[in-house]
């Protein structure tokens, strides 16, 4: 809503430079956690820009990641807000994402939002073992949580309850 | 054989694979045991139709008959699918379907892993992604390995059954032929042997620590690389392919 091109679609193309659609499209939020965006996340890789044609680059947080579709149309529809008509967006997997691009202050507000967010992926590996960890509950912070299922809501999510104020609770897995 | 034809071949193989697993797996929606194994079910049926959407998208690449990866998907017949026919073996009882699932995530760990260094760039880049989400796969199944191997009476039994059913179509999962060899020489696949070694193993020391006996029948049954299925691949095709082929320009 804050967008400085919201009322200015009219602008001149040759003007708009590439940390403008940078900006533009760091407002976007991602589809299923909106309280983060995809830049924040990580999603959006790479943003190319020639005055005519926008190529934007994504990657998928998981292969099968059913947002990737919305993802995409979203910054169609942002990019064209910006006046620009000639988009494409392209999907790579390599370098394969991790949580590790998630941001500091991502995982601020995905703890706020009521999912634990993700340790370092290199912690991760020990609970691939079956090691405890160390992970607290993101409505009272207590560290005496247990998980239900590692397969939560949506494939980057393990489902788990905290033990002291007895709800349950997402966690961002680690990959 | 030229490496492009026999690329495109293991690409459908790999790929195949993954689909059909992918749906049958979903079949379970709405079915699972407890709502979190639905969920958990569900979630890495999409991890295999997300893995094949890719593969087979590189498989209609590498092609160049401008197919795309929902043509190879839809409009192919039974005896052009390439998947392992352990994929393809109907869910049974939940310990059956466990029992499916660790089989081939065993196998998808270390063949991945492997994939991984593979000399072409857009297989390894798959594997790299894909190989995050087998971790998780195969520690679900081995949980449930545990679970219900040292479980009931009933349990054990029941994953014991599911394993002695499946077993013989375990040597398709490391049969070779000429598409292995170009490959293996230009640095593009693994050899299976090696994985076999690895897969064996690992399974060996899970079915030990499951209370459970490594089945013991010799018949064995292969022919998923010439597309040779077992019945079940028919029923499972007509039902995913109906939509598509009775409305072919239908969109969602
Ligand atoms: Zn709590």
């Amino acid at each position: 809503m804050n967008s400085v091109f919201r009322n200015n679609t009219t602008m001149n193309l040759t003007q708009l430079s590439k940390e403008d659609i940078l900006l533009a499209l760091s407002e976007i939020p991602d589809p299923e956690i909106p309280v983060i965006t995809i830049e924040e996340l990580g999603i959006l890789r790479d943003v190319k820009w020639d005055c005519i044609t926008c190529t934007i680059v994504i990657t998928p947080t998981y292969t099968g990641c059913p947002a990737m579709k919305v993802i995409e149309d979203d910054i169609r529809i942002k990019l064209k807000s910006l006046g620009i008509e000639n988009i494409i967006v392209e999907l790579v997997y390599s370098p394969a994402w991790t949580t590790d691009w998630i941001s500091d202050t991502a995982k601020e507000k995905l703890e706020k939002y009521g999912i634990a967010p993700p340790e370092h992926s290199s912690v991760d590996k020990g609970t691939l073992l079956g090691k405890p960890r160390d992970l607290r509950c993101p409505h009272c912070s207590s560290k005496n949580v247990q998980m239900i299922s590692q397969f939560g809501s949506t494939a980057c999510k393990a489902l788990y309850r905290c033990l002291d104020c007895r709800e349950p609770f997402d966690y961002f897995k680690c990959i | 054989m030229t490496l492009e034809q026999a690329k495109f071949e293991y690409l459908l193989r790999l790929g195949d694979s993954s689909l059909i697993i992918g749906h049958r797996l979903s079949e379970w929606c709405g079915h699972g045991p407890i709502l979190e194994e639905d969920i958990a079910l569900i979630n890495i049926a999409l991890d295999f139709v997300g893995n094949a959407t890719s593969l087979l998208t590189y498989a209609a690449q590498v092609e160049g008959k401008g197919r795309t990866e929902d043509d190879l998907a839809y409009l192919r017949n039974e005896r052009d699918y390439r998947n392992l026919l352990l994929t393809e073996q109907p869910n049974g009882d939940y310990a059956m379907t466990i029992a499916r699932q660790f089989l081939y995530d065993v196998y998808t760990y270390f063949l991945y892993e492997e994939l991984k260094n593979s000399k072409d760039e857009t297989i390894a880049a798959i594997a790299v992604k894909s190989h995050k989400e087998i971790t998780y796969h195969l520690r679900h199944t081995t949980e449930w390995m545990y679970r219900l191997g040292d479980g009931t009476e009933e349990s054990h039994q029941r994953l014991q059954n599911g394993l002695n059913e499946l077993w013989m179509f375990t040597s398709d999962l490391f049969d070779m032929d000429e598409v292995d060899a170009i490959l293996i020489k230009a640095g593009i696949a693994p050899d299976l042997n090696k994985i076999k070694e690895a897969w064996e193993k690992r399974v060996k020391e899970v079915v030990a620590e499951a209370t459970l006996q490594l089945p013991t029948s010799i018949a064995k049954q292969k022919g998923s690389r010439e597309g040779k299925h077992t019945e079940h691949l028919g029923y499972l095709l007509a039902e995913m392919q109906y939509l598509p082929r009775t409305y072919p320009t239908a969109k969602w």
